[in-house]
């Protein structure tokens, strides 16, 4: 599996990478890319996706592994796949004294790139993410929405082959999300550039992503198209919210109750909150409501709904993503 | 090599616009040389009576430190500038652009050897104004400048590798403050050899800082010994030169650390 395999846009086998104090960051990541694809690496904090990025990117060196990137291996050939690949860091990553025209001008110019052709493409870069009348401010100015499209206009000065983004929305408000999503989906459909973005909201995920990976503690968990994904859980999620929590009796009685209702599976019942699985969860609502009324339990709230990645997260990470990912908002939030 | 120059000359212009953009650190830094010519100058004066000197201006005899020992000042902080782009995400950046890595560390000796080059002529301006006399003229002021600029890449580089390493402000400050005095009282920046306890003549003649100070004094004198000239300026450029080379090593440890 060590060969140079090109017919990918990226290829990683075996990425292992710990830190000291044994921090294990990579567990044995494995992934492929198709070329073209917008590939998401799905996971919670410190799940190793901004790792995975770095030794893609030929930032970091793997303990052990091999990635080949753009047709180039990162460990023999780091300047070839640099020169192919667009890499955008979770963290921002311009110069904040410099102006935005400034730091797209030197970005090319370590591209090679020079005269009117990187002119034309820097103006190109500050009309496309409307940057244009902050082009000339200091980056430090900038609020951290701009900063984001600044960061990515930075990655695509020399039209790069493969383009990494780590967590490119972190941050945003729903209303930027929006726009950088459109932007993403432009870049991968027009100019047939392969996409691999980190994120650890199961939304963008699923929106964005033809391909996936979960992954969690350094490992990838399940790879797939998100409906690939979702599949594999078949059947609907029902959640129905009691009013109260019930003794050991009532309980009982109640996913008794659920359970023998036609076409409900796995009832489960975690506090005040039955859940379970049903092929049409529309479809046994009525029926769930008429059992547990006959079974004496009183009903705060009933939600039926598509599998979400979240249950995917939750079968094979064996937790809630929101769980995994308690604090989201904190980290790497706007700074 | 002509892309070896080309990305040095962007980002060698690029840290010079940031230099540029704070001069005001380039003016602080000059306050302490400042105080050594002046007060410790006057408060001095008369050690030259002790003979040995070489001349009757104790001025005269410290100008040459004062400039090697402020390159070596202002230089060892070069590593702030380093740590400051490895915090802000700017070196991560360049580092996966094609940009050569000796590039990126080239652009921070030139960045500091500017630096060294402005506070130098500053301080033998200031130096002249107050009367000290440069025998070999510019020249020997030229050469001093150059020395001083040597010195400066040797623990410009240092200090670059270190704040690569270590990535915390505090390990750059403890090691400056446990350097910085200890380097120039074991040379003969202000005491000339012969007047030394004899450990201090010893181990002073090991101190790359006082091979700069020699040197630049013997390069002003009426009569410099061109062989002394030579041979301390020979192993500064062999000490720059392993500097930066291994500063650019710390490159491939950054890598494994990132
Ligand atoms: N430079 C480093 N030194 C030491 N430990 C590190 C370093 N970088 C990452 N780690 C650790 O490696 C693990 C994986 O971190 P990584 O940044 O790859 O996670 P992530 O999936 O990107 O998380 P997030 O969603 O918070 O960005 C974490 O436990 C983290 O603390
Ligand atoms: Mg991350």
């Amino acid at each position: 599996m060590t060969t140079t395999d090109t017919s990918y846009a990226v290829a990683a086998y075996d990425l292992v990478k710990t830190y000291p104090k044994n921090v294990t960051a990579l567990d044995g990541l494995s992934v492929t890319v198709d070329a073209g694809q917008i590939f998401g690496l799905l996971g919670p904090n410190g799940a190793g996706k901004t790792t995975a990025v770095k030794i893609l990117t030929t930032l970091a060196r793997p303990d052990s592994g091999t990635a080949v990137v753009a047709g180039h291996d990162v460990a023999r050939h780091p300047r070839r796949v640099r020169t192919a690949i667009g890499a955008v860091a979770q963290r921002s990553s311009a110069d904040p004294v410099a102006t935005g025209r400034d730091n797209l001008a030197l970005q090319g110019r370590l591209y090679g790139m020079g005269g009117t052709a990187l002119r034309r493409r820097i103006d190109e870069l500050l009309e496309r993410f409307a940057l244009v009348d902050a082009a000339d401010r200091r980056v430090r100015t900038y609020s951290g929405g701009m900063q984001r499209r600044l960061e990515v206009a930075l990655g695509l000065v020399h039209r790069p082959a493969v383009l990494f983004l780590d967590e490119p929305t972190t941050g945003l408000d729903p209303e930027a999300r929006a726009a950088m999503w459109d932007e993403i989906t432009q870049l991968a459909g027009d100019e047939g550039l392969t996409i691999v973005l980190t994120t650890h909201y199961l939304e963008e995920a699923d929106r964005l992503a033809d391909r996936l990976a979960i992954i969690d503690a350094g490992r990838v968990m399940a790879t797939g198209t998100p409906a690939e994904l979702k599949g594999e859980l078949y059947g609907d999620a029902v959640h129905i919210d009691l009013r109260t929590a019930l003794d050991e009796a009532a309980a009982t009685a109640a996913r008794t109750a659920l359970a023998a209702v036609p076409g409900v599976r796995e009832v489960a019942l975690d506090g005040s909150r039955l859940s379970a699985r049903a092929d049409d969860g529309a479809a046994v609502v009525p029926g769930a409501l008429a059992a547990l009324e006959g079974a004496g339990v009183a009903v705060a709230a009933v939600t039926a709904a598509r599998p979400s990645l979240d249950d995917v997260y939750l079968r094979y990470a064996g937790r809630r993503f929101a769980d995994a990912d308690a604090d989201l908002v904190t980290a790497g939030g706007e700074s | 090599m002509s892309a070896l120059l080309t990305d040095t000359w962007w980002m060698t212009a690029r840290r010079l616009k940031i230099g540029m953009a704070q001069p005001v650190f380039l003016v602080i830094s000059l306050i302490q040389p400042v105080i050594w010519l002046f007060l410790f100058g006057n408060l001095f004066e008369r050690v030259v009576d002790l003979g040995g000197f070489g001349t009757d201006s104790y001025l005269d005899y410290i100008v040459p430190g004062v400039v090697v020992m402020n390159a070596l000042a202002w230089n060892m902080w070069a590593g702030m500038g380093t740590l400051e782009e490895t915090s802000q995400g700017t070196l991560n950046r360049f580092l996966v652009t094609p940009v050569r890595r000796s590039a990126i560390m080239n652009a921070n000796v030139f960045e500091q050897a500017v630096g060294t080059i402005v506070q130098s002529v500053v301080i033998v301006l200031l130096a002249w104004w107050a009367g000290a006399t440069f025998d070999s003229g510019l020249p020997g002021v030229a050469l001093l400048i150059l020395l001083a600029v040597l010195l400066g890449v040797i623990f410009g580089s240092m200090s670059n590798a270190i704040g690569m390493l270590v990535r915390q402000r505090e390990s750059i400050i403890g090691i400056n403050t446990l350097l910085l005095l200890p380097l120039t009282f074991l040379s003969t920046v202000f005491m000339v050899r012969d007047l030394m306890p004899d450990w201090m003549a010893t181990v002073s003649r090991f101190n790359p800082l006082d091979w700069a100070v020699v040197a630049s004094r013997s390069a002003l004198s009426a009569t410099p010994d061109w062989g002394l000239v030579l041979s301390r300026g020979g192993w500064l450029l062999a000490l720059a030169v392993l500097m930066v080379a291994l500063s650019i090593r710390t490159f491939r440890s950054y890598q494994k650390a990132v």
